[in-house]
């Protein structure tokens, strides 16, 4: 058997020292296979944020291992981390985080400048992952001349115009009415199904976290439950 | 990349356009103050050059006391009398023309018009050692210069102010006190190389001068005028012993005169000019400082304006030298453009300069490619800080920044 896509391994976090140690995550198991489409859930302060920084590489665990793709990435460098973001992880926020005054196809095209990747193969590659977003016809509006809805469609073609193996979403329909939501998470679903990404996906919504194919509670740092689900549309 | 960082930086740039030009202001004052100093200073050593070549290798001038060296007492020596002059007069071979001056500001006066001038006292040889021409008129006459009659010869500065396009021979001005005809008219010579209008001059006999304008006997200045054919150096021995020996000046004691030819003038006042120069350009660079200073302080505020959108690009996989980069190319380019204003406004004022005073204007490219690559580094090491700041930071704690 392959080894799994993510591991945690017995994993802790804590922050704090002495008296003051709070422990986010407290020796949390979590296997994530190539393909899935995981929702997180969790109150506040449950530890659920913790774990999907650390899933995105953008933290290290105190205790225990992370692994990635078979590389013990929790032990990594800054430095190290950083190219496996900009290879293998795209990021979706909930606050979108595109670059203000900076047009959609200028948005995308970013992760591939760190690349390294030149000028005419970035500019057409951004314009696949905006057409794959249906964005074609708003290549050159800025951020404050989109909706909400377009502006997480960009951000969500800036996250996969890097062709990564994991998506990680930060409560991507946070910000958005029920339509767009609908619209964003059909989107998530289909780069699931159509391009087997795998998906590791934060929300405290319940019916938005239908749209995974497996549920995993966190409560106080551990993991309190894990579900397989029905998927709620075909 | 490097392109890509560049527009990234004149677009950030331009988005506080208003605040980027205030903080280059510093920049923009420091390198154009160094640029007008040097351009005007190479300007002006160039016109002193070819004014004093002008006269000619012959001209000698004796000054009282030693040129003030870096830490002499600068104690103040005997000026000259009459009696020192006479001697040389009459102990010289080799020599064209002796002529002694002495020299005041002084008000002069014309019906309701005045000014002020450079009044000379002297004797008609100092047409001869100047190399000046009278065009009008007349100079004194030995008898005026003898019995220190207050007759006056005008420099074109002083006629065009009084009389216009009229005729100034016979008229009677007033030199301070005294009132003086006008017998004679210089020819214009034009602005010095110090920027001084040299026909702004009365020239009166020294005697009356001595009598009525200065109120001592002093003689501040002896030209000597070398036989064309003569070697100047060896006039210049002569008139060390026969001054040396009027002064009474002991064998173990110093000179408390000095004589120069011109080629030493030449290089005294480009000392001077140059000491000026370079004093000025050290103001200049603390200008400089406290600009390097600013763009330091505005990186700051610029990377911590920018804090999320840091965190954007760390999590998107950009490295530490990205953003190092990205902010170091920034502050460089925005001092850099301090630079280049700095570059046109200093020549601008070195243009005026030169336009208003009569001097080469003197542009080196050698000093403006300097000023361009020291207002780009400044901006390489104010700007390292702050860049570093914004590359070391946490890309979640950044993300988190409202």
């Amino acid at each position: 058997m392959p080894a799994p896509f993510i591991a945690f391994t017995d994993l802790w976090k804590s922050y704090g020292e002495g008296e003051a140690r709070v422990n986010a995550l407290a020796g949390v198991n979590l296997t994530i296979n190539r393909g899935e489409f995981v929702a997180i859930m969790g109150p506040s302060g449950s530890g659920k944020s913790t774990a999907m920084n650390i899933i995105g590489c953008l933290d290290t665990p105190s205790e225990g291992t992370y692994s990635f793709a078979g590389l013990d990435a929790g032990r990594l460098d800054r430095e190290r981390r950083a190219t496996l973001r900009n290879h293998y992880i795209g990021f979706v926020f909930q606050g979108y985080n595109l670059l203000a005054r900076t047009s959609a196809i200028d948005n995308v095209e970013l992760p591939l400048i760190y690349r390294g990747v030149g000028r005419a193969e970035r500019r057409l590659r951004a314009e696949e992952a905006l057409e794959l977003v249906g964005l074609s016809d708003r290549v050159t509006h800025t951020p404050a001349e989109l909706s909400g809805g377009q502006q997480q469609r960009v951000a969500i073609a800036r996250a996969i115009v890097t062709k990564p193996t994991l998506l990680v979403a930060d409560e991507p329909t946070g910000n958005l009415d029920t339509a767009r939501t609908y619209e964003i998470m059909h989107l998530l679903a289909r780069l699931n199904e159509d391009n087997g990404l795998t998906i590791a996906m934060v929300t405290h919504e319940a019916d938005v976290a239908q749209y995974g194919r497996r549920i995993v509670k966190f409560v106080d740092g551990k993991i309190a439950s894990d579900d397989v689900i029905h998927r709620k549309v075909a | 990349m490097f392109f890509e960082t560049v527009r990234l930086a004149l677009s950030s740039i331009r988005r506080n356009a208003l605040r980027s030009f205030l903080t280059l202001l510093g920049i923009v004052i420091g390198v154009g103050a160094v640029i007008a100093m040097i351009t005007i200073g190479n300007g002006t050593t160039q016109k002193v050059r070819a004014d004093i070549s002008k006269l000619g290798s012959n001209l000698l001038t004796v000054r009282s006391g030693q040129p003030a060296l870096p830490g002499s007492t600068g104690a103040k020596a005997r000026d000259f009398v009459q009696k020192d002059v006479s001697a040389l007069k009459a102990n010289q071979t080799n020599v064209k023309a002796v002529s002694a001056t002495s020299q005041k500001s002084q008000r002069i006066v014309y019906g309701t018009e005045s000014l002020t001038a450079t009044v000379t006292g002297t004797d008609p040889d100092f047409l001869i050692v100047r190399d000046w021409l009278i065009t009008e008129g007349r100079i004194f006459t030995d008898q005026e210069t003898r019995g220190g009659i207050a007759v006056c010869v005008i420099g074109e500065t002083v006629r065009k102010q009084f009389f216009g396009t009229g005729d100034p021979l016979g008229t009677i001005i007033r030199v301070g006190r005294v009132n003086c005809p006008v017998v004679g008219l210089l020819e214009p010579k034009g602005t010095s190389g110090f920027g001084q209008d040299q026909d702004n001059v009365v020239l009166m006999p020294l005697e009356a001068f001595q009598r009525r304008v200065s109120g001592n006997n002093d003689v501040q200045t002896i030209y000597v005028s070398a036989e064309d054919a003569s070697s100047p150096s060896e006039v210049q021995s002569r008139i060390e012993l026969v001054m040396r020996d009027i002064r009474k000046i002991g064998t173990d004691e110093e000179d408390d005169f000095n004589v120069r030819d011109q080629a030493q003038m030449v290089t005294a006042m480009t000392s001077t000019m140059s000491t000026m120069t370079g004093m000025m350009s050290a103001i200049a660079g603390v200008s400089l400082l406290v600009g390097g200073i600013g763009i330091m302080n505005i990186m700051l505020v610029s990377v911590t304006e920018r804090t999320r959108e840091i965190g954007i690009r760390l999590a998107i996989g950009a490295h530490e030298r990205h953003i190092l980069t990205q902010f170091i190319v920034e502050a460089t380019v925005l001092s850099l453009i301090g630079g280049l204003i700095g570059i046109a406004l200093g020549l601008s004022l070195a243009a005026l300069a030169s336009y208003l005073f009569a001097i080469p204007f003197q542009p080196s490219l050698s000093v403006i490619l300097m000023a361009a690559g020291f207002s780009a580094m400044i901006g390489l090491v104010f700007g390292f800080f702050p860049a570093l700041r914004g590359a070391r930071l946490d890309p979640i704690e950044a993300l988190r920044h409202e």
